[in-house]
């Protein structure tokens, strides 16, 4: 039986209408101010596409790729970081400015804290080697192996370099094959090809 | 376990939650609850160890803001010394005919039962997955709800 004042309730309650960019923006502020922020993430434009740079407590844990699948690398980091994720892009200035930087050609190393919690084993070694690779210099899939440990492990350090976490800042770009071919990239040859060609020409 | 990056829970639920704080509190007061439900949640996120009840846990946050505030304005003076009217807190709430403030007096239970029965149109299962209670109390908290507003709106 639905009388009157049934109707009435279900005819809703006046002036409802919720700003969610607001209450975002409320919440992100606040947190940061508590510290409730375990992983932090912003948008970056660089002139090889939008990037996205993920940061938590311990440092820069991921740069994106525009394909990526952003959604699925946020439910990764709940996992393996943390759940609290939001989107604050006043935490990842840091990181943001030295990319500017970089692709200005007036940076040629960065100075960042990374977290390494999404790489393990052997790929850490490989990464941590990539990592002191110098600007404007290359090296080969063989020589990372060899000085991460394992010569014969070339195989292994390309697919630790194909998943890479975060490409540009550890620079995955700079390992090349052997002969001289380019050899592969998480976010395309295209990509890779600029970054070398920026580099070069700094 | 896992948990839902925090951020999606803003984008599932806020707006269904505005709506029942809506009804719970009214317009004015309903955005600062919610921001105070989603605070409260994040603080407590990472602890919890239930990832399957997301969404009933966000409702008993909710449902707890709404009750604070509502003892809050129970205790606001209507009417300082000398008769001077209190200042407005922010924009006065939308003209209604009295009926959802009678919703907002009612016991808590009561209240977030009509409210979800009625703004979020739910059926008894669902309200109770929500309360934390079974479908049968919900169904006695509605109709309990609704029997005491039928006094209240004919007195």
């Amino acid at each position: 039986m639905t009388d009157d004042l049934e109707r009435r309730l279900a005819a809703g309650t006046p002036g409802a209408a919720l700003d969610l960019n607001r209450l975002r923006a409320a919440i992100t502020h606040r947190a940061a101010e508590e510290g409730l922020i375990d992983v932090a993430y912003g948008a970056y434009d660089s002139p090889i596409g939008a990037l996205t740079v993920m940061v938590s407590d311990r440092g820069l844990v991921r740069v994106s790729y525009p394909g990526d699948g952003i959604a699925a690398q946020l439910e990764e980091l709940a996992d393996r970081v943390s759940p609290r994720i939001l989107e604050a892009a006043a935490l990842t200035d840091q990181v943001r400015r030295q990319l500017d930087e970089y692709f200005d050609g007036t940076r040629r190393s960065f100075d960042v804290k990374i977290d390494w919690r999404l790489v393990r084993g052997f790929a850490r070694e490989v990464l941590a080697v990539t990592s002191a690779i110098p600007f404007g210099s290359v090296s080969t899939y063989g020589e990372v192996a060899a000085r991460a440990g394992s010569p014969r492990a070339y195989r292994a350090a390309g697919n630790a370099l194909g998943s890479n976490p975060i490409p540009i800042v550890v620079p995955c770009h700079r390992v090349l094959h052997a002969g001289g071919g380019l050899g592969g990239y998480s976010g395309g040859l295209d990509r890779k090809r600029y970054l070398l060609n920026l580099e070069e020409a700094s | 376990m896992h948990l839902p990056p925090f951020e999606t829970l803003i984008d599932a639920h806020a707006a269904e939650l505005h709506r029942f704080l809506v009804g719970c509190v009214g317009p004015t007061e309903a955005e600062d609850c919610l921001q105070e439900t989603f605070m409260s949640a994040l603080r407590a996120y990472p602890r919890l160890h239930d990832a399957d009840h997301l969404r009933a846990w966000l409702y008993t946050i909710a449902q707890r803001k709404a009750t604070d505030v509502i003892r809050r304005m129970a205790r606001r003076p209507t009417r300082v010394l000398d008769g001077v009217e209190p200042v407005a807190r922010s924009a006065p709430e939308p003209i209604d005919d009295g009926l959802w403030q009678q919703v907002r007096a009612l016991p808590a239970k009561q209240r977030a039962a009509v409210t979800h029965r009625f703004v979020l149109d739910l059926a008894y299962a669902e309200i109770g997955s929500r309360m934390g209670i079974s479908e049968e109390a919900a169904r006695q908290n509605v109709s309990a709800g609704l029997r005491r507003l039928r006094r209240e709106v004919t007195s």
